[in-house]
């Protein structure tokens, strides 16, 4: 049955973090964008007590011993956890992206184990982000020389056999939170590196390197267009050793070529769709502060006429709802995918380019129709206008996601699709 | 809860379509363009695919209940096959459906059973303008109500199957309002003054008609006395321009998709280069976007949430946009050949320019 009907668990945590976004995030949203660099402590602090006491953001099992009634009552009910992520994070990020992005809980690292780790794996590296303290996790995977390219990794773990460890060398940067991660709290960062420099994708393994690990160094802070209240960090790694266990996945995905490469895209899979949440909310944000302010200088939107009949205004306005409501449509539906454990990697990044495309536009359209006082620090929307632009870039840009779809829809491999 | 997955009725519903609209309606579809003709039997197999039947309760001769959500998706995939082909299978419910959804008991208990439990019979409905501004909420076919019975004054265009219609659906501006009138061709002061030549569906035969002092008796005002709410009759209107985009489009993907896996250039084939493939990676991703805002907006409908009326609007404008987008990059991607009338792009994008405009030309 074809439903639309958002789920009640959902609808009270929309309200609920409402609330949040309006008196914890948007008061603030103007300081730390203009006061890059420095840490929205009190939204985190009380993000993770709130998160700590609903257990809500968390896609860890939880720990809780449950009666057996209460497990059947859960099985009966259709799972919704990445489709709640995704509201949450849709809401959070119409409040302020950048702040989001500082949301402890463990963030795209915390996704990656969860996508490709065995279950001790999630055992061991999830339990933390339930510990007293907020908690961060990163994924690190650009590297000065290569981005999307990823098999071009010139980062290196050997095995030293001697002690089993692995011994990691090299740069990573633009890791989101990266700092947070490794020298705010007790957290991790997984790295992708190779374990074999000439086997291109098929050497590649993603890495579990937790903070305090000697030999990890972040070098550096982004200055960025947007998203400026979240870190962007250069990582490097110098003989740094990690437990043999910290490679993510089970032991032949570990040593089977192929698989250890599709075990780390397959976090993309979650991960695109909730960063095309986000952009969303952005976008949401645009709109509505748009069309409020529109409504009080005396233009409304009338829908249901004629295109002749329509100002341009109301045309791009409507233009920009269907672009909207479409597009989260998609994120949606790729994640109650995800929830139903049906694979979705087509879906995924349909939605991550559609929501690239569209926030982007929504955002600039919006700046440009509220005349001067668009351009104008006094209002959100040009914030708005420079964070949305991330969407289309990061976890992939809009163009490797129409090469993955691209692939996905005329059934061509890599190398018959470059 | 959400979910995105038809149920087992409709999948079987969509298949029984699927084998219709490739295995007869696509086959005949250039030739009916070209001779601007739908053979009979070709409308009436479509008929007994039973779409319209299945809506109606079976009080009223069909075996059924009306549900946009299953509409939106038989038209996407009637329409999967031909456009033209899809109109003609779907008129007589732009005839049934205002009486199911608005009409009285007795207009029910008249005029549904000899549609329901018949062959296909051109039974059809009249509402688009000859203006630029044509709004089904401000027509100018004027009604005047005289002595318990209406006049109507005005002139309609692109009304399927006019002549010889058994019955037509009149739309007319009554005191500010649209109100819809049953009335037989037949009537004095009915003049169906030519079949129209369009830029696509050519094969649909669609009328100017012309409507001078026709007097209706006051019974079949649609409604009775109290008359109609016209906004969900106008909302499925939009869903069915959207479904059947959705099937245009859809088609033209399909087909150009496969033209760029099969076509060499420079050693390698069309869709191997990223020009060719990122235009057919946005053209799916579109098409799927949009699917899912129109599923919402008929969801929405047949739940009778507020806001599904401004949502089957946006349906609308976003399938035209998405019709136009697609069908026009299919005939790129073919290049030349896509301008050829051999392949059957061209006729998509003449079809996807309709969808913006015919709103009322068919019902779901």
């Amino acid at each position: 049955m074809i439903e639309f009907e958002m789920p009640k668990p959902i609808a009270q945590q929309s309200y609920v973090l409402k609330t949040v976004a309006e008196n914890m995030m948007r008061p603030v949203s103007r300081y730390f964008d203009e006061h890059e660099h420095e840490i929205p402590w009190d939204y985190i602090n009380f993000m993770h007590m709130a998160m700590r006491a609903t257990g809500a953001g968390s896609l860890a099992p939880p720990e809780r011993k449950e009666d057996e009634e209460k497990k059947e009552e859960k099985k009966s009910r259709p799972p919704i956890a990445y489709q709640m992520l995704a509201f949450m994070l849709e809401m959070l990020s119409w409040g302020d992206v950048g702040m989001y992005l500082c949301t402890p809980g463990g963030g795209l690292g915390a996704a990656a184990v969860e996508a490709a780790g065995t279950p001790e794996q999630k055992r061991k590296f999830l339990a933390r982000f339930a510990e007293e303290k907020p908690t961060f996790a990163a994924m690190a995977m650009t590297e000065p020389h290569c981005g999307s390219d990823t098999s071009a990794i010139r980062t290196t773990a050997v095995l030293d056999k001697t002690t089993n460890e692995w011994v990691l060398n090299g740069e990573k940067i633009f890791v989101t939170a990266g700092q947070k991660s490794l020298e705010e709290s007790n957290g991790f960062v997984v790295i992708w590196a190779t374990i074999d420099p000439s086997a291109g994708r098929a050497g590649i393994r993603s890495f579990v390197v937790e903070t305090g690990t000697p030999g990890v160094k972040v070098t550096k802070l982004e200055h960025k267009l947007g998203i400026r209240a979240s870190d962007t960090a250069s990582i490097v790694l110098q003989d740094a050793r990690v437990p043999f266990e910290n490679i993510l996945g089970s032991p032949e995905i570990q040593t089977e070529t192929t698989k250890g490469f599709k075990g780390a895209m397959a976090t993309f899979d979650a991960t695109r769709p909730l960063v095309s949440a986000t952009g969303i909310g952005v976008a949401r944000a645009a709109l509505e502060l748009l069309k409020e302010m529109a409504a009080a200088q005396g233009f409304q939107v009338r829908y249901g006429l004629p295109k002749t009949k329509l100002t341009n205004f109301e045309r791009e306005i409507i233009d920009m709802e269907v672009l909207l409501q479409s597009a989260w449509l998609l994120v949606i539906k790729s994640v109650w995918m995800a929830d139903n454990r049906k694979p979705n990697p087509l879906e995924a990044s349909m939605a991550k380019l559609r929501a690239g495309d569209v926030v982007t536009k929504i955002t600039q359209r919006a700046v440009e129709l509220m005349g001067p006082l668009g351009y104008s620090r006094d209002y959100l929307l040009e914030k708005w206008f420079r964070d949305a632009k991330i969407t289309d870039i990061y976890e992939g840009t809009g163009q490797i996601n129409r090469l993955v779809v691209a692939r996905n829809i005329l059934g061509y491999t890599g190398r018959e699709l470059r | 809860m959400y979910s995105f997955e038809p149920s087992e009725e409709q999948k079987m519903l969509i298949d029984a379509i699927n084998r219709y609209a490739v295995n007869d309606l696509r086959k005949k579809a250039r030739d009916a363009e070209e001779e601007s003709h739908l053979p009979e039997d070709l409308i009436q197999k479509g008929w007994e695919l039973g779409l319209l039947q299945a809506s109606i309760p079976e009080s009223y001769g069909g075996f059924g209940e009306y549900s946009a959500l299953t509409g939106v998706l038989a038209g996407e995939e009637l329409a999967y096959g031909d456009f033209a082909g899809a109109l003609a299978v779907l008129t007589p419910a732009s005839f049934a459906l205002p009486i199911l959804l608005c009409g009285t008991e007795e207009q029910k208990q008249t005029f549904l059973p000899p549609i329901a439990e018949g062959e296909w019979q051109p039974y059809s409905a009249a509402i688009i303008e000859p203006f630029l501004d044509f709004d089904p909420n401000e027509l100018r076919t004027k009604a005047e109500k005289q002595n318990g019975n209406y006049q109507i004054n005005g002139e309609k265009i692109y009304v399927p199957y006019a002549d010889g219609a058994k019955q037509l659906i009149v739309y007319a501006n009554l005191d500010g309002k649209t109100q819809a009138f049953i009335i037989d061709p037949a009537s004095p002061g009915v003049t169906i003054v030519e079949r129209q030549k369009l830029m696509g569906i050519n094969a649909l035969p669609v009328y100017k008609v012309k409507l001078e002092n026709v007097l209706i008796p006051g019974e079949n005002r649609l409604g009775g006395e109290v008359g109609i709410e016209f906004t969900p009759i106008l909302d499925s209107m939009r869903l069915a321009m959207a479904a059947l985009a959705l099937g245009i489009s859809r088609a033209a993907y399909e087909y150009s998709r496969d033209y760029a896996k099969d076509r060499d250039v420079f050693g390698v084939k069309v869709a191997q280069k990223q020009a060719i493939a990122f235009m057919l990676a946005e053209m799916a991703t579109e098409i799927e976007s949009i699917r899912l805002l129109t599923w919402e907006a008929a969801w929405k409908l047949d739940q009778r949430k507020e806001d599904a009326s401004k949502e089957a609007y946006l349906a609308h404008i976003g399938a035209a946009d998405m019709a136009m987008m697609v069908t026009d990059r299919a005939v790129q991607i073919l290049g030349g050949h896509g301008y050829i009338r051999e392949h059957p792009v061209e006729l998509y994008m003449r079809n996807g320019r309709g969808i913006a405009m015919l709103t009322g030309i068919g019902m779901i």
